[in-house]
């Protein structure tokens, strides 16, 4: 027996139990801030939906319940960007400006070097 | 005419499904037809909802764009945190568990690596401006890294709340950046893969702008950067008021 709302309730239920998780690590090390609970609630998901004890409840009707929010992904990315605070963003005069789009641009460098990096211990081992 | 929009307000999430759908439809056909595929629709999509939310800023004066016009107040809920990161939990399911194992180490070197590479830019900036406290160059440099790190690593430090203020305005200007910019960079960085996928979550770190970034430029890798990105801002707000901080003082006491 699989229902849609199995699979909405089991991604729920990743999603609450991670962000309590990262609620608590925060408080452990002292800061006013989650940490990373999404991170864990996606790799609770990932070992829920690859376990055996679920095996039966993620038959196609079910695994709609995940997929289905996987595919509301964009739309809801672009909702999200239709309430950035952008004028603020824009009017915010040139420090603020400056140090967002040179903290980008070094970022961005970055990337190329850490993948090599990453790259080339994966060969060795 | 006016209970039609009464209405429609009433409904508001249900309102923010079709416009949402509409801006997508809008966006697949520009794709399509104006930029001939060159552009992902969704990157297109993105930009537009900006440009609506720059619109909605100045019309109404208020911090949430568009969302802040009352007809378009569904946007607020359907693109509030709540559920983007439920989107972003769903995307996990189907993702190479093995791909995030053996690029986890370097994953989690680059959290460490951006928080520090933001931080040290925005303070350099934050110098360069004429600032010269370790207070309000911290929270600017930590504002850098994002609009959460900032305020809260300005508020355990004591800062003015211009400065903080200062500090969301940089957060918000990388995030924004970093929504528009990164298909058009992608392929010159190599972001097309989960590993690197993995290292530009970590390096960005703003959730909102790695989860659109990678939105418009390859959905398939949204997971693997979302995974690094959501350490981010834990990793900031632990590193930024302390270890960077005094690194800052010291660097102070020697010049």
């Amino acid at each position: 027996m699989s229902v849609v709302i199995y699979g909405v309730g089991l991604l729920a239920a990743c999603m609450l139990v991670g962000v309590i998780l990262g609620d608590l690590l925060g408080q452990l090390i002292g800061v006013q801030a989650n940490v990373g609970g999404v991170g864990i609630a996606m790799l609770l998901l990932l070992w829920a939906t690859n376990s055996s004890h679920f095996k039966p409840l993620l038959a196609p009707p079910t695994a709609t319940g995940i997929t289905f929010w996987s595919a509301m992904y964009i739309p809801i990315v672009v909702a999200m960007a239709a309430k950035q605070n952008v004028l603020a963003a824009v009017s915010s005069g040139w420090l603020a400006l400056l140090a967002g789009v040179a903290a980008v641009a070094v970022s961005f460098a970055m990337i190329p070097l850490l993948s090599r990096l990453g790259r080339q211990t994966h060969d060795q081992s | 005419m006016n209970t039609v929009v009464a209405l429609l307000e009433k409904n508001a999430l249900i309102t923010a499904f079709v416009i949402v759908a509409l801006l997508l439809a809008t966006s697949n056909w520009l794709a399509a037809r104006l930029f001939r595929g060159q552009i992902h629709g969704s990157a297109i999509a993105i930009s537009l909802g900006l440009l609506l939310a720059y619109w909605g800023g100045v019309s109404t004066g208020g911090s949430n764009g568009l969302a802040d016009v009352s007809f378009f107040s569904g946007l607020g809920v359907l693109g509030g945190a709540m559920f983007r990161d439920f989107a972003i939990v769903a995307t996990a399911f189907g993702a190479d568990l093995d791909a995030l194992k053996r690029a986890g180490w370097v994953g989690a070197l680059s959290v460490v690596l951006g928080v520090g590479l933001s931080f040290a830019v925005g303070a350099v900036v934050a110098v360069a401006f004429g600032f010269s406290d370790a207070v309000s160059i911290s929270t600017i440099g930590a504002g850098a890294a994002t609009y959460i790190v900032g305020p809260v690593t300005g508020t355990a430090l004591g800062a003015d709340s211009a400065v903080i203020a200062l500090s969301v305005a940089a957060g918000l200007v990388k995030a924004i950046l970093v929504m528009v910019a990164t298909p058009l960079v992608a392929s010159r960085i190599g972001l097309d893969n989960p590993q690197s996928a993995l290292i530009y979550g970590g390096l960005m770190g703003t959730t909102s702008g790695v989860a659109a970034g990678l939105a418009a430029t390859d959905p398939k890798l949204v997971p693997y950067g979302a995974m690094t990105a959501t350490f981010y801002t834990g990793v900031g707000c632990l590193l930024a008021p302390s270890l960077l901080y005094l690194l800052v003082l010291f660097l102070q006491r020697l010049f």
